[in-house]
Formats: C-alpha cells, structure tokens, sequence
C-alpha cells in the first residue's frame, strides 16, 4: 500500500506520504511548497533497500544469509559494515544495554529502524526539504517546524492505558523513540541477565538524532530501575520513563 | 550544532482503544487487509475500491471532508478509521472496520467507537502531529488514524 496525498490549501502547504515496510508504516511528512515526487520516490527506495539488506524475516537479506553463514561481511552490501559500526558504539555507550546479538546470533534489527528513519530524513534535506518528519512505526525524526514559528507536537502514547495520550512533547528539529513491553517483535531482554526486562512499560527518549535516540530508548528500557539515572546523566536528551505501575518521571530537562 | 528544545505538557487526548478487544481467536471480517506487519509497499494495494483497504479520500463539499485511513491489521482483525473534518476540524471519527466476528465485539465496539469519536476530537485539539510509542496491537490503530489525520492535513 502507498499513497501520497498533496495539500495546498489552507497554507502551510503539506506533503504526506505513507509507505508500508518493515513490518510497520513509515509516514512522511513534508511541510515546505512541493513538489517531492522524487524526494519521496528517493526515500521509500531507501526504506525498501534498508530492508532488503537488514530484513530477519526474509530469507535472502545480507543479513539472514550472514546468519547462515552463507556470506562474509566483506561481501555484505556496505550498509551491514556500516550498521555494525553504529551497533558496537552504541553497546559502548550503553554499557552493553544495546546489544546487536540475539542469542548469540547477529541481529542489528534494534538499530537499523530508527538509522533508516534518520538517513530518510537526511535524504529529505538534501532534496531541499527544510521542514519535515519521518515517522517509522512510532519513532519520529523532525526537521525544522511544522508551521512558521511552530513546533513539533508529538504525543506520546501511554503504555499501559492504551486508548490514552499520556503526554505530548513539543519541540524543533527533535527526534523521538518510545520502547515499551508491547513493542512489535521481540520483547527486551537485558543482555546481561538474559531475562526479558519488566520492571518498565515504557522508555521515551528525546534528543537530535533518532539513531542514537532509539538505542538509548531500547538500552534504557533494558535496565530497568537504573534507566532514569542513567538517562539524567546522558548529555543532550531527555526522557520518559514509565514503570510497570503506571508511575511516569521525567529527566530533569523536561517538565511535566 | 542546532540546540534542541524540548518541552512536554500533559494532555488527556487519547487515541486508541484497542487493547479493549479481548475476543480470543478472532476470524478474519470480510476484508482482508494485508498484514501490516509483511506487507510489501508496492505489490498488494487494494485501491480505493469502497471495500479496499487503501486509503482513500471521500466525499468533500462547503469544507467538509470524510477521509478514510488506511486499514491496519492487528492481532484482532482489520481497523480502519474514518474521519470527518469540517473546516479544518475533526467533527466526526468512526470506525468502518473493525473486528465484529463475535457478539462481544459488538458490545465492545459500540462503546468503543462513540469514545474514538470523542478521543479522535480531542487528538486534533491538542493539534498532534504525530505518534511516538508504537505497541504491536495498538500500532495499527494508531497508524489508522494517524493515516487518517495525514490525510486530513490538519494543521
């Protein structure tokens, strides 16, 4: 499924997109004067190419056929290289929280969503897009404002009251990602107990760049009750963080 | 380097509800949404056939738009959400499909729906451009919709 739908009137003018991959939906959203055919055409490619490289549900990715250990690295499309990269830096800045493995076995799959929604959102700027965002099944790159003077409103859904918004941050050129218990996929587990983590519904973390956004989201998730010391002291985010019972708190940056 | 700003504010606007459905071993209804979760871009749009599962515009006339978001399938079926807007605001969501293949869920819809229309309103009034916090049950709602306001173009 894929539509892109224009809209001039009223002003700001607004260009929205939505591509199925991934297992989820990719929305884009463009908020200076079109037309962005080829923008968007450049970055549902991507997304497609994101997940015919990094895809554990298809047989024939790069990175099924490395699991396999039908193929080395050296022969991997550069992309896997460059995810690996991404990956090992964010477990050493994570404390190991944010691991590439999965039993084991090399599953970047924790990385390679929000990287992609980033480098959309880049592939947007460099089409000229000053003011836009991508958002990839709940993890949100913003660029510029919505609307002269305006900023960015995203809300975020509560965990464990789902038919609620439990807040909404505001913000230019932010990134957002949420991790919870509920999360398409594979459930967290701490890579160093083994055991799946339960003591948060939910991590959202905010910063500037949603690569780096969604793996402190996944690592904190991960920590449990050491998440929001951890997430106070991280240099240029903030966060919410939400326990099994419903408690929220937020890093001293944001005021709730 | 830009300096990011950040601020939050408490809001009671709400989205989704269907975490509500608690039907065991639902059938498909009728229409058969791709999967959300392995569906391909390109190969498997429906149209906007009234019964498809792409999303469509409708009807528009002296302002008023119904704008039909794409179908999303969950765990418990296909959700589709439909909104109303007149001049620039949401006046109306329902919900044409829905899981409905047990009494119960008839029960739970109907309840469910009148409280989508209220929370859909209450989303556009606190003007969200966006959705951060996905679950895999509620994400295809909140996609729905999102796809729904998308199209509204709401600003």
């Amino acid at each position: 499924m894929s539509r892109t739908i224009v809209m001039t009137t009223p002003a700001p003018p607004r260009t929205v997109h939505v591509e199925h991959c991934m297992g989820t939906v990719f929305s884009i959203d463009i908020r200076d004067p079109g037309p962005w055919a080829e923008a968007i055409a450049a970055v549902t490619a991507w997304l497609h190419r994101v997940d015919a490289v990094f895809s554990t549900y298809r047989a024939d990715s790069d990175i099924s056929r490395l699991q396999r250990q039908e193929m080395t690295i050296q022969d991997a499309d550069p992309l896997v290289p460059e995810v690996l990269d991404l990956c090992q830096r964010m477990a050493a800045e994570t404390d190991g929280f944010f691991s590439a493995y999965w039993d084991g076995q090399l599953d970047p799959t924790g990385l390679v969503k929000g990287w992609a929604i980033e480098r959309a959102s880049r592939l947007l700027s460099e089409h000229g897009s000053h003011h836009h965002a991508v958002n990839g099944g709940g993890d949100v790159q913003t660029v510029g404002e919505p609307a002269p003077g305006k900023s960015w409103r995203i809300g975020i859904a509560d965990p464990l009251h789902r038919d609620h918004i439990l807040s909404v941050v505001t913000g230019r050129g932010i990134a957002v990602a949420t991790s919870g218990v509920a999360e398409r996929g594979k459930h967290i587990v701490d890579p160093h107990t083994r055991r799946p983590a339960d003591e948060l519904a939910s991590v959202t973390v905010v910063g500037e760049f949603l690569t780096s956004v969604d793996c402190y989201a996944t690592a904190a998730f991960a920590m449990g009750a050491g998440a929001l010391p951890w997430l106070e002291a991280l240099p240029g985010h903030e966060a919410l963080v939400v326990s099994s019972s419903g408690t929220s708190r937020s890093t001293s940056g944001l005021r709730l | 380097m830009r300096r990011a700003v950040f601020a939050i504010l408490s809001t009671i606007a709400g989205l989704v509800l269907l975490l509500t459905f608690k039907t065991q071993n639902p059938t498909t209804p009728a229409l058969t949404a791709p999967p959300a979760a392995i569906s391909p871009s390109t190969s498997t749009s429906t149209g906007s056939s009234s019964s498809g599962s792409s999303g469509s515009s409708g009807s528009s006339s002296s302002g008023t738009k119904t704008l039909t978001g794409t179908a999303a399938d969950t765990r418990y079926g296909p959700v589709q959400v439909q909104i109303t807007v007149s001049n620039g605001k949401v006046t109306a969501a329902t919900s044409p499909q829905y899981p409905s293949n047990d009494p119960r869920d008839d029960e739970i819809n109907s309840y469910a729906i009148p409280e989508l229309n209220q929370e859909a309103t209450a989303a556009q009034s606190a003007q969200i451009d966006t959705i951060s916090g996905a679950t895999y049950t509620s994400e295809g709602y909140i996609t729905s919709l999102q796809s729904a306001l998308d199209q509204a173009g709401l600003s």
